[in-house]
């Protein structure tokens, strides 16, 4: 598997550390109530088709990626950085 | 052939949020050098290398006043070898996962990568020519590493 | 035996060799088969189940029968194939599976007993009563059954891995291989050209061929150099690509042929733009009654070993096939000068190619010699005849070697005129598939198509590729299915795994009627081949058996590797010290040279303790340390600990949102400790965050999970608040950290400070920038021991003479250097955490600390570590731990009970997670959960250890042993 990060390029999968569903981005209020810190922190979709998935390019850059990909066809449809660079 | 690299003082540099241009300007300014684009380098003498995600290393020269850049010293935090040779291709091949062919890793390119089992950094300064850093304490399993690789790639031409 | 004038390496140097301990000799380029066809050895191994004699099939990686052992000792390597193990002077080979020896193998009785043996029988008859399983039955099938043995010893030879990139990887050097590397190079992409054999041209050195008016192994040859003369090229021979994964990433085993320090076999991970896969076919046999005797081969091995090695498998062939390409092997055969007993042929209107005895609608039906074929029966209009043969030569027809394009889940289409599975397109993402292996039969055919698709492939890619085809054979292939003759005897379909037509029906029978229950019923296709002249034939004969097509009945599913790959190619670099880097501080030598044992930490190397002449235990070398800290002073290395430096304007409020304390109120130049929590809630890490600017602090994590922090860092950084201007850096490496700790702590200081520090400018928790000999570093008043202590960081170039120096210091006022026995007693008897305690399952609330959760601000981890279940009294909390016979000891890892209580999972109260015995306090000392633990102080509770058998009636007590109320660290 081949991920290609916005800021090295295409890389073997071994550079990237996976976190899981992008989900995790949605961080929710600090007071959001139990129920939604469940969702956040436990409950996922397993679906089959287009996931988007959250990945460190730990043993290059450093950056957090969202990658869309398909679960049945391991197609990698969109690397993307989770920050959008501002600097 | 490997050989240590005495890089002088290093500097780890990063542009606070929009301080990427100036950092850039005051670079140049006062050593000659701007701060690199993402797997670049600029410079052969003092130097500087990007190293990470709005992040690059200041080589060989004291890093000037960077008002609207965090400044780090990281002089002692890393062990850089030169490899160099006809086959050095194929040594680093043996350790590094990317693509070093020469045709798309150019002289003035570098990368953040695997070393073996180590993050480090990879840089092409020849055209049998590269850099290779790994932080300093694994400087031991580096040389290993590499010299294994080596021998592998000279006991087939034999 | 040899035959005069036949062979590509007829000239070459002779080798000799032995099998099985007899000395033969054989040529230069010969595979050990050929070597020992051309010795006139045949029986060369025993079956998996049946222990039935077996010879050679095949002359390529697919071969079921022909497996050796090469090596002694630790070097012992099995299941060679002899088809494929180059020939080289002194090459020593054994049989395998053949007690006590080749020709005489007593378990063959399992032949004479196979009406037992069928298929499904270790299901059915092992089954019950369960406990004669493991006593009886397993060692009894363990010593029957098997291949080759593993020696049961490290192996030390040497393996290697690599990658590799290309635009165009191309697999298999035939016909069609060739035509595509050239194709695509000379268009100037870059290409990998990689072949299983140790010389390219796939089956043009096994044929008599012409390509463009040239013998087809030596045009051949011409291409290959060719393209080795192209700076764009690549050539793997002896490289068999193995698997296919995502997104043009292939994996690739080579043989390597080198001397010396050379690898035995470098695993590639190539990677591919696009790929051509030329892999060419595989004739598979016919399953006629008794068809595995040595002697019986492929029609196309024959020929390879008389063409390419000049070799005749037998003085009189016989031929037996569906199809016109078998006739070829007659032929050559002929024309070589071989006796060529008859063709016969399924086929009522099939017609000779050259002068031999053609039997039209002819089945071989049995056959003689048990070890080696003398006879053949022949079943023909004319009725049945008796033919003397030492060779026959079988051909059931061509298997395009579609398996690659299936290890992505795809399925290979049936295709009726060819009576086999082709690759169905698309089934990889940038595969294209060119000659036999898409289907096309002919030599012309072959060619060209191997030159249109890397047409196709590099125009994709940007190139203007030209082709220019050379004439070749075009002889149309045809085939009438045969897949199994009746008769008298078992009719062997997998070769390797001692599967017969019968278990095939029988599987059907009993309702595995679907072709992934057949194949794990009867084992069909499971061995070291992965059935790779079987599969095909053995799908015909279920199909036949439910009454199904061959289409409809499917295949089974082909994995990667598509040949056996060594587990020791898979992990190569990976062994001694290329297991794991090695982290070393920059006291390792120093600390080596005073005789400390060194430990891992995670990847660091640790001093355990520094033992001093007359010390037996490490116990009284660690109990000394102790009393170094507690009474004068000791030093100890704490560079491997993770340490961030932390700027930018909101650094501070970074800090506030990653720890669940507050950090903004921090004064400068000064320390607080943090905690660190995941966003359930759970603790993360621990550790001192130094205030050394009003926009600049250093973090420090434990040694453990420094790289886990920095991640966190960098994720919160990037995806929850890149609002906040804030920069980090790892400065682990830059520094060398010393502890400094015990009551004579700062005396010390003050002989190498070059300003001296007194209590008011350098409390407790104080930090700052000093200078030793001129060199700037930096101090901070912490302590992980409960004593005065400092650590005294400088940059690591000075690390080493700064550890002499501190030793040197702390001996001369009666102290010295510690190692991690010693500071793990110092932080026990003081109730400091480490992630023996915070172990990922632990709370703020579960180690006390929950009031350090600030309710006033959004943090990591408040919002989930507020959840009810998680403040619940019941839940298990920290305590302290000591024997209530202060002679006992105390185990980690152990469990704890109420006493009286029986010691079962249901009775469990919680566990030990830190031992140790305080020399200070003079017994043992344990940290561990305990449900509602602080309120059960004084109670007692008894401590089971069942793996260790130890049980200690402890006092449940407060976690803080020693000098419970801190004065000693603050002066």
């Amino acid at each position: 598997m081949r991920l290609t990060c916005p800021i090295c390029g295409e890389r073997d999968r071994r550079e990237f550390y996976y976190k899981g569903d992008a989900i995790e981005l949605d961080r929710p209020n600090q007071d959001a109530g139990l129920a939604a810190w469940d969702d956040y922190l436990h409950n996922r979709d397993n679906s089959a088709g287009e996931i988007r998935d959250l990945w460190h390019h730990a043993a290059g850059c450093g950056a957090w990626l969202i990658v869309t990909r398909n679960t049945l066809t391991h197609a990698v449809s969109r690397c993307e950085l989770v920050e959008k660079d501002t600097r | 052939m490997i050989t240590e690299v005495d890089a002088g003082p290093i500097t780890l540099v990063a542009p606070l949020d929009g301080g990427r241009k100036a950092t850039s300007e005051a670079l140049k300014a006062a050593i000659g050098i701007g701060f690199p684009n993402p797997n670049r380098t600029q410079g052969t003498g003092p130097r500087a290398i990007w190293c990470g995600m709005e992040q690059a290393l200041i080589v060989g020269a004291a890093c000037p006043d960077l008002p609207q850049a965090v400044c780090v010293d990281h002089t002692d935090a890393w062990a850089i070898v030169r490899i160099e040779g006809d086959q050095v291709e194929d040594v680093l091949a043996r350790l590094v996962p990317i693509d070093l062919r020469s045709a798309v890793f150019k002289r003035g390119h570098t990368a953040r990568t695997f070393i073996g089992h180590m993050n480090g950094g990879v840089t092409r300064v020849g055209a049998n020519a590269f850099e290779v850093m790994v932080m300093r304490s694994m400087a031991g399993t580096l040389v290993h590493d590499l010299e294994s690789a080596a021998n592998g790639v000279a006991a087939r031409s034999v | 035996m040899r035959v005069s004038g036949k062979g590509q390496n007829q000239n070459a140097a002779p080798v000799s060799f032995t099998f099985d301990g007899q000395s033969y000799v054989g040529r230069q380029g010969d595979t050990l088969a050929a070597a020992l066809l051309a010795n006139d050895v045949r029986l060369v191994g025993r079956s998996f189940k049946y222990h039935r004699p077996r010879g050679i099939l095949t002359a390529g990686s697919e071969e079921p029968n022909a497996l050796v052992t090469m090596g002694d000792g630790a070097s012992q390597d099995p299941n060679i194939r002899a088809t494929t193990l180059e020939l080289y002077d002194g090459l020593a080979a054994r049989s395998q599976n053949a007690w006590p020896s080749l020709k005489f193998d007593v378990m063959a009785i399992n032949d004479m007993m196979s009406p037992f043996l069928s298929a499904g029988f270790y299901y059915k008859t092992f089954m019950w009563p369960k406990s004669f399983w493991e006593a009886v039955y397993e060692p009894i099938i363990r010593r029957a059954a098997g291949l080759g043995a593993l020696s049961g010893k490290a192996n030390e030879d040497i393996y290697e891995k690599a990658f590799a990139h290309c635009d165009v990887l191309v697999i298999g050097a035939g016909p069609a291989g060739i035509m595509a590397a050239l194709t695509a190079a000379k268009a100037g992409a870059d290409v990998i050209l990689a072949d299983e054999d140790s010389v390219m041209g796939g089956r043009l050195n096994a044929e008599t061929y012409n390509v463009g008016g040239h013998v087809g192994a030596d045009w051949a040859a011409a291409q290959i150099e060719q393209l080795k003369a192209l700076k764009n090229v690549r050539l793997m021979p002896r490289t068999t690509v193995t698997g296919a994964y995502d997104d043009g990433t292939f994996g690739a085993l080579e043989r390597v042929a080198g001397s010396g320090d050379a690898p035995l076999e470098c695993f590639w991970r190539i990677v591919a733009k696009r790929s051509i896969l030329c892999a060419g076919a595989l004739e598979r046999p016919i399953a006629f009654p008794n068809n595995d005797r040595p002697g019986i081969m492929m029609a196309s091995a024959v020929r390879a070993y008389l063409n390419r090695w000049g070799v005749a498998p037998g003085a009189t062939v016989t031929v037996f096939a569906n199809n016109d390409d078998a006739h070829q092997t007659a032929v050559d055969l002929i024309d070589a000068g071989v006796n060529v007993a008859a063709v016969v042929d399924s086929r009522e209107a099939a017609k000779p190619r050259g002068e031999y005895r053609l039997i039209n609608g002819g089945l071989v039906t049995g056959t003689k010699g048990r070890h080696g074929l003398n006879q053949i029966t022949v079943t023909h209009a004319g009725g049945i005849e008796e033919i003397e043969t030492d060779c026959l030569a079988m051909s059931g027809g061509w298997n395009p070697t579609v398996h690659l394009t299936c290890h992505m889940n795809g399925r290979p289409t049936w295709n009726d005129d060819l009576q086999s599975f082709v690759p169905t397109d698309g089934t990889i993402p940038g595969m294209s598939v060119a000659g036999a292996a898409a289907g096309h039969m002919s030599n012309a055919a072959c060619l060209k198509s191997g030159a249109q698709t890397a047409c196709v492939v590099a125009t994709d890619l940007g190139f203007s590729p030209n082709a220019d085809v050379p004439s070749a054979e075009d002889t149309p292939y045809q085939i009438e299915p045969l897949w199994q003759v009746d008769g008298k005897g078992r009719k062997w379909l997998d070769f390797q795994n001692d599967v017969h037509v019968k278990d095939i029906k029988l599987a059907a029978q009993e309702n595995f009627r679907s072709v992934e229950h057949m194949k794990r019923y009867t084992t069909q296709g499971m061995a070291t081949d992965q059935g790779k002249s079987s599969n095909v034939s053995a799908l015909a004969v279920l199909a036949d058996a439910t009454g199904r097509g061959i289409p409809e009945t499917g295949t089974t599913t082909f994995r990667p590797p598509y040949v056996p790959v060594s587990i020791g190619a898979m992990g190569a670099g990976s062994q001694g010290n290329g297991f794991a880097p090695q982290r070393l501080t920059t006291s390792h030598h120093a600390s080596v040279d005073r005789g400390a044992p060194m430990i891992e930490a995670g990847l660091w190397y640790r001093p355990s303790y520094f033992p001093k002449q007359g010390e037996t235990t490490w116990l009284q070398s660690c109990n000394r340390e102790v009393d170094y800290v507690r009474n004068t002073v000791g030093i100890c290395d704490v560079s491997t600990l993770g340490k961030i430096d932390i700027q930018g304007p909101d650094a501070a409020a970074f800090l506030d949102f990653v720890y669940c304390n507050t950090f903004s109120s921090l004064k400068e130049n000064r320390v607080r400790y943090g905690l660190m929590l995941r966003e359930d809630g759970h603790v993360m890490d621990d550790g001192t965050t130094a205030r050394l600017g009003p926009n600049h602090f250093v973090m420090t994590t434990t040694t453990a999970a420094a790289g886990q922090v920095m991640t966190h860092l960098e994720w919160v950084s990037q995806a929850l608040r890149p609002d906040l201007n804030v920069r980090f850096a790892s400065v682990t490496e830059q520094w060398a950290q010393f502890a400094v700790a015990g009551p004579k702590s700062r005396e010390l200081l003050n002989s190498m400070l070059d300003d001296p520090i007194d209590e008011e400018s350098w409390p407790f928790m104080a930090c700052g920038e000093i200078s030793i000999s001129g060199v700037s570093g930096r101090l901070f008043r912490i302590s992980f021991s409960g004593e005065h202590a400092y650590e005294v960081a400088l940059p690591a170039r000075f690390g080493a003479s700064l550890f002499r120096q501190l030793v040197a210091q702390a001996e001369a006022l009666g102290g010295g250097a510690y190692g991690m026995e010693a500071l793990n007693v110092l932080r026990i008897e003081k109730g400091f955490i480490t992630h023996a305690e915070i172990h990922g399952r632990v709370t703020a609330f579960d180690i006390g600390f929950d009031r350090m959760v600030s309710q006033k601000k959004d943090c990591i981890g408040n919002a989930a570590s507020r959840r009810p279940g998680l403040l619940d009294i019941q839940r298990e909390q920290m305590i302290g731990l000591k024997p209530v016979d202060p002679n006992e000891s105390l185990t980690a890892g152990a469990h704890l009970f109420v006493e009286g209580a029986d010691a079962v999972a249901a009775n469990d109260q919680g566990y030990v997670t830190s031992v140790c015995h305080s020399p200070t306090l003079g017994h043992a000392l344990g940290l561990g959960f305990l449900k509602d633990g602080p309120n059960r102080m004084g109670e007692h509770v008894m401590l089971v250890d069942h793996v260790r058998d130890v049980r200690t009636l402890c006092e449940v007590c407060h976690p803080v042993f020693f000098d419970p109320d801190g004065g000693r660290a603050r002066g």
